[in-house]
């Protein structure tokens, strides 16, 4: 920079500024040599603020694990009257992978018991869970836990009670707004009259044949904050939550995000 | 040196400190496409004991430094929301201060310094413009047909818009698009079952862009309302806790350095 404004201190207007643009073309081609991806220098950099990155996490990852030792033990109180009656309705999204070890899946649910909750929606991508639907629906067809699961988690001491499922997966997102694109298509165009149709959003849920509300609360279970496909048509205003993997679930950080749901105001769009 | 001369010096040491972080970011993948939910405008007001309306102008300028640096990254798309159509259930001196201030920011876009014609940005305007008032829709129709040669970037504007709606106007135009074939054909065949995921896909408003692979909600809400639900299926979802008018160069950079974190699992989901 000292060196360009040397150099305008004597010449006319227009070629000031080309030399200005040449002095700063230099630069930039010494500093920053080829493209970005090929500048070692960046690499490096780039490498060091993704380790930095890690660090953060691993830090919240420590975090998390001591918060939710103290919500779960009792130590922290403030999670434990939670006001069941705002979540109507739980999804939980849960990454195919993850979703094949349906003992982490059994003990997730078994937590949700425990905390109250009455109506869960189960979802991921592949159908693993639907395929698991049997082992799960028999482990949950008792209506109290007996005495020797207690003795092995704690958290399962509580009363469990009867808990309602449907099991989600990708063929009941975008696949079911085509199917019901075509029970319209069929119903008021091949079999209808002549007269163009006016389909209102009321007439495709209808179509969509699903007779489950839409879910208050959201849980992803997976590497990262992400629908994985859940049905587009049931998740408007839905509250999404990331929880981290299943493999490190946690009792009080569900506790947590449930009340924190609870606390939400929605203004719904007004 | 005076004051003009030390803020552009500052402006200059500024650009260069974020073009060596575009450099270090640029060492892996960049989001092809990034999407806003502008939420918090009226809670800013509200905090600065501003006059209604104040928050969302300071909001759009908010909105133009975001578009600056994400077409400055290399970032090709850019979607922003901005007006739902369950917003017009405001009170109606709210709706139609916002509609002003749409139009004549708008209008703003088509001029010749505007942001859209120094990074050679194509505008779409996306939702059920029939519901705009006339102003609005004529000034959103001419912004489009300005920008219509401008290919090094997009910029889609979600106005009346909801993905619900989205979709049943798809499933509308699939419809008609499949009753006008018959008609075409006329042999008094008439099957069945003929709409699939991909006629669908094809009649969004959304796909003149591909799917975002950053979605970033500001004021730490946690819902989508209603916005790009069919298109989010392996979005990352990021919900700062900043209001927007307050997000800045390194909300972006945190967004972006999320995504290049989670980018091998979210790239194994887009291909599943």
């Amino acid at each position: 920079m000292p060196l360009s404004s040397h150099v305008l201190h004597s010449t006319p207007l227009d070629a000031r500024s080309l030399l200005n643009m040449g002095v700063t073309e230099d630069f930039r081609r010494t500093f920053f040599r080829t493209t970005a991806k090929d500048n070692v220098m960046f690499i490096l950099l780039w490498h060091v603020l993704h380790l930095i990155l890690r660090v953060i996490y691993l830090a919240q990852e420590v975090l998390h694990a001591i918060q939710s030792y103290l919500i779960t033990n009792g130590f922290v109180t403030t999670y434990q009257d939670l006001n069941l009656e705002r979540v109507r309705y739980l999804a939980i999204v849960i990454d195919s992978d993850e979703a094949r070890q349906i003992s982490e899946v059994i003990q997730l649910l078994e937590w949700l018991s425990a905390i109250g909750v009455k109506k869960v929606c189960l979802y991921d991508r592949e159908g693993v869970l639907k395929r698991s639907q049997g082992v799960i629906m028999e482990r949950f067809s008792s209506a109290y836990l007996s005495n020797e699961d207690s003795k092995i988690d704690p958290i399962l001491s509580k009363t469990q009670l009867k808990i309602e499922f449907e099991f989600v997966s990708i063929s009941d997102g975008k696949e079911a707004v085509a199917k019901a694109a075509n029970v319209l298509y069929n119903k008021y165009y091949l079999d209808g009259d002549t007269e163009k149709p006016f389909f209102t959003e009321a007439d495709l849920s209808e179509a969509l044949e699903n007779l489950e509300p839409d879910p208050d609360l959201l849980l992803i279970y997976g590497p990262a904050r992400c629908h994985l496909g859940f049905p587009a048509w049931r998740i408007r205003y839905t509250e999404i939550v990331h929880m981290g993997q299943l493999k490190h679930k946690k009792y009080g950080l569900i506790l947590k995000a449930i009340h924190k749901y609870t606390k939400v105001k929605q203004n719904y769009g007004s | 040196m005076d004051i003009k001369q030390r803020t552009q010096i500052y402006k200059n040491l500024g650009s260069f400190a974020r073009k060596c972080i575009y450099g270090v970011l640029s060492a892996s993948t960049i989001p092809n496409h990034i999407a806003f939910i502008m939420d918090g405008n009226r809670r800013y007001s509200k905090q600065h004991k501003l006059v209604d309306g104040e928050g969302h102008k300071v909001g759009f300028s908010s909105l133009m430094s975001m578009l600056r640096y994400c077409y400055e990254l290399g970032v090709k798309y850019v979607t922003v929301y901005a007006f739902s159509i369950e917003n017009f259930k405001r009170s109606p001196e709210e709706v139609q201060s916002l509609m002003d201030l749409m139009e004549e920011k708008i209008q703003g876009l088509i001029k010749e310094e505007s942001i859209v014609n120094q990074y050679g940005v194509r505008v779409y305007f996306i939702g059920n413009l029939k519901l705009l008032s006339k102003p609005v829709r004529l000034a959103a129709e001419r912004a489009m047909e300005a920008t219509a040669k401008n290919s090094k970037a997009v910029l889609l504007v979600c106005i009346a818009y909801t993905s619900t709606d989205e979709i049943l106007h798809s499933v509308e135009e699939c419809c008609e698009e499949k009753w006008d074939e018959i008609k075409v054909l006329d042999d008094g065949k008439h099957e069945k079952d003929v709409i699939s995921v991909l006629d669908i896909e094809r009649h969004m408003y959304m796909a003149v862009a591909p799917e975002p692979d950053i979605i970033i909600r500001t004021s730490g809400e946690t819902r989508l309302s209603n916005f790009l639900l069919w298109q989010s299926a392996d979005c990352l979802l990021y919900s700062p806790s900043v209001l927007w008018p307050e997000i800045g160069f390194w909300h972006l950079v945190m967004a972006i350095l999320e995504f290049q974190h989670k980018f091998c699992y979210l790239k194994k989901q887009k291909q599943a």
